[in-house]
């Protein structure tokens, strides 16, 4: 009993760092990128507006990544404190992107620290926008090695367990599991879709406020642009994988879509209630769910029918994919809709509803984000290593892992709130009117607007 | 030499340049609290925030490169050490939190000075290594134990420790004596006299300290762990020469001479110290438990950990020189006319 009951507290703790450094983490990977953008834009086409549009996320991204950095630290350490021994049978197999993870994250805090002061250092702006770029580079690899850790943890390979032994491990083999593709690149385009939009909800933000200034304008299309770009690629991405569940963890497909029976001609149900089998008040869509497994209308698609009845995922996690699917979808077609009404130069665009609708886009990306992530980690279970380690298997036998639950949560209410206070108060302190203004009068003779 | 002693070379330097860069910051934070209940705070602030805030997450990755490292080359120390120091390193994390929001909430950001928040900030400095350092002691074996094939830490057995809490102690000397020592001479290196004279004078106060805690722990061990006694005793020149650096260093901040050499001097203090400890240690990774080598990882792990490091080292060691360059060596930088933050 006791042991099954660390198990859920351990469970619970990683849930809530995991909860919360996810938010940080995803911007800390693709903020980077919408910086590099706007400085790049801003260098081009010698327009200051985007270069301080640059240096002012620059400030703000700061203190996203120290916040990240400590819950980064908070979440590598619980792993071995909560799951020693997962850790245990994990470090033998998968050490090795845990380990280039930290040299990636090294990498860019070097930089990171570099190009933050030594803004106007260089004379040639394209000189400092260089430093940004390992940045960037290693902002990227890290979500690259750690998903690859998620990646092994749904499709193990690169090792065999006889009589509980490991033998003929592989460190690469284990490193590139089939899960990689899918998961690396939708990783990577949500964090840069959300990025996006979470820039863009702060520009709308501020321009419902009351700021007229053409400054927010320039930042909302901009992010606006590069969120259509993203999350198009995420649908696309997403669609991919759909075809590896099906193919290598379709317990979890069948799971998420409600999908009892091994069938062809598979319908695709959205939301609903669960009686019994038979969903209800759900959207069916016909063929969809043999189309998102295999690409074709008529394609089987493995039912839950198949399993054993402890090796089956909660059900409720349709609601969460159904949430990540549907927020995505509205998030691809809304930037559509901006993007075009901005170029058209519909009147829609400057409507308050409209504006209100492009704030929420933001913290609809993030919402995406942990239904994402709570999706494929409760989805997964009962295994904690897909097929040879169960969740209940791996946990700590400690007593005071409750304890730690309080203290942690109160660490991140904090943080989340301090988080917030400071950034507002930041930006408003020093709003970007005032900004402009300075720089203004330092460089009489340059060339603003 | 064995991929075993590989592997744990690189863990324990890693470990040790740690202790360095983490002792410098520490040691500042609780420097400027104290200067801030004094109200001297004007002399050291600056100092303080032009090094490190620039560098700290840099210093806090020393730390997680030594705990991922660990479970990489000794997976078996996640069951042993796992379980056990779950307390103790949640603690620890709670404590670089403060740290960590303090670089972001208050040097980055909106600046929020408030005393209270120094205060914690400074206070976090000597409670971190208090928080860490127990792990030494454990490691000595008597405190973990076994109890149904789990194990259990003994925290009566661990409180009671004469051992432990003098690890405690040095930990926290060699915190203000490293960070005095490395503020000496980056104060200097601003031009900045106040700064160098004050924090000089903390440097002399905690040699004494910093080198009577590192002997009593040596004699501690007499009684708690023979074994590794008569192994510390075998190295007993090691220890020699770590104890001539020491006064090497005592002497030069004594008569104001070579501030920079004087930090080298310490460095190797430590250095030879510290490895002197790690291989009067070898073979146990936890006594009696866990040597390094039933611990081990497999082998083809162990080498494409090593091809990983050695790579990761190639991108980093210029990376590190540049960061150092720009903010430690550049003159302009140190002696603060020039601000470029974002």
């Amino acid at each position: 009993m006791g042991f099954e009951d660390t198990a859920l507290l351990s469970r619970i703790l990683t849930m809530m760092t995991l909860s919360f450094h996810i938010l940080y983490a995803t911007i800390g990977v693709g903020v980077p990128l919408m910086i590099m953008i706007a400085q790049w834009v801003g260098i081009k086409k010698k327009d200051d507006h985007y270069i301080l549009l640059a240096r002012r996320w620059a400030r703000g991204f700061v203190i996203t990544v120290a916040v990240g950095v400590v819950t980064g630290t908070a979440i590598g350490l619980q792993l071995s404190l909560l799951w020693p021994n997962f850790m245990q049978l994990a470090g033998n197999v998968i050490a090795l992107p845990l380990f280039m993870e930290v040299f990636a994250f090294f990498f860019e805090a070097i930089f990171l620290g570099i190009y933050l002061y030594t803004w106007d250092r260089f004379e040639d702006q394209r000189k400092h926008l260089l430093l940004l770029i390992p940045v960037a580079l290693g902002a990227a690899a890290s979500s690259v090695f750690i998903t690859i850790v998620n990646s092994f943890m749904n499709a193990p390979q690169g090792f065999d367990l006889v009589n509980g032994e490991l033998i003929n491990v592989s460190p690469l083999l284990a490193m590139f599991s089939p899960a990689v593709p899918t998961k690396v690149a939708h990783v990577m385009s949500t964090a840069f879709m959300t990025s996006a939009f979470v820039l863009a909800s702060i520009a709308a933000l501020r321009i419902l406020q009351g700021s007229t200034h053409v400054y927010h304008k320039k930042a909302l299309l901009m992010t606006m642009k590069l969120g259509l770009v993203f999350s198009v690629a995420t649908a696309l991405i997403g669609d991919f994988s759909g075809k590896y569940l099906a193919e290598y963890q379709p317990e979890k497909l069948a799971a998420a879509e409600w999908h009892f029976e091994t069938e062809d001609e598979a319908r695709l149900i959205l939301f609903g209630v669960l009686d019994g089998q038979e969903p209800k008040y759900a959207i069916e869509i016909p063929y969809a769910l043999s189309i998102l497994a295999h690409g074709l209308p008529d394609a089987e698609v493995t039912g839950l029918n198949e399993f054993p009845e402890d090796e089956i995922p909660p059900l409720w996690i349709h609601y969460l994919f159904d949430t990540m699917v549907t927020i995505g979808m509205w998030l691809a077609f809304f930037s559509f809709v901006y993007v075009v009404a901005a170029w058209r130069k519909w009147p829609i665009i400057t409507k308050k509803w409209f504006r209100w609708l492009t704030v929420a886009t933001g913290p609809l990306a993030l919402i995406a984000i942990e239904a994402g992530w709570w999706f494929t980690e409760v989805g997964r279970q009962p295994w904690i290593l897909r097929g040879y380690m169960k969740t209940s298997e791996a946990a700590t036998t400690s007593g005071q892992v409750d304890l730690m639950i309080i203290l942690f949560a109160g660490l991140y209410f904090i943080l989340g709130v301090g988080t917030i206070v400071v950034l507002s108060r930041m930006y408003k302190r020093n709003p970007v009117e005032k900004e402009l203004a300075q720089r203004q009068k330092a460089d009489k003779g340059g060339d603003p607007e | 030499m064995t991929l075993e002693i590989i592997g744990v070379s690189v863990l324990w330097l890693f470990l040790f340049l740690y202790v360095i860069v983490a002792s410098i910051d520490f040691g500042a934070g609780f420097f400027n609290a104290y200067s801030a209940f004094t109200n001297k705070q004007h002399i050291l602030t600056n100092i303080i925030q032009r090094y490190l805030s620039p560098v700290w997450e840099v210093t806090n990755v020393f730390f997680v490169f030594f705990f991922v490292g660990i479970i990489g080359f000794f997976p078996q120390t996640a069951f042993y050490y796992g379980t056990t120091l779950l307390v103790p390193a949640s603690l620890a994390l709670i404590l670089l939190a403060i740290r960590g929001s303090y670089y972001a909430f208050a040097t980055y950001g909106a600046r929020i000075n408030h005393r209270g928040y120094i205060y914690m900030y400074g206070l976090s400095g000597l409670l971190l290594p208090a928080s860490l350092s127990p792990v030494l002691a454990m490691s000595e074996g008597g405190f973990i134990k076994m109890n149904g094939g789990e194990p259990y830490l003994d925290y009566w057995a661990l409180f009671t420790s004469p051992l432990m809490w003098s690890i405690v102690v040095l930990s926290i000397t060699a915190v203000l004596y490293i960070s005095a020592v490395f503020l000496t001479w980056y104060a200097h290196k601003a031009g900045d006299l106040k700064a160098t004279e004050l924090i000089r004078k903390y440097a002399l106060v905690w040699a004494g300290p910093a080198i009577v805690t590192a002997t009593g722990i040596i004699f501690e061990l007499r009684s708690h762990n023979p074994e590794h006694y008569s192994r510390i005793l075998d190295l007993w020149w090691m220890f020699a020469i770590s104890f001539l650096l020491f006064c090497g260093t005592v002497y030069l901040i004594w008569k104001k001479k070579n501030y920079g050499l004087a930090f080298i001097l310490l460095v190797g203090q430590f250095f030879t110290a510290f490895f002197a400890y790690g291989v009067s240690h070898y073979p146990y990774l936890l006594y009696p438990y866990l040597t390094i080598y039933d611990g081990f990882t497999n082998e083809s792990m162990a080498i494409a950990l090593i091809i990983a490091f050695i790579a990761g080292l190639g991108l980093l060691l210029p990376s590190l020189y540049l960061l150092f360059r720009l903010f430690l060596f550049d003159k302009d930088y140190v002696k603060g006319k020039s601000d470029y933050h974002a």
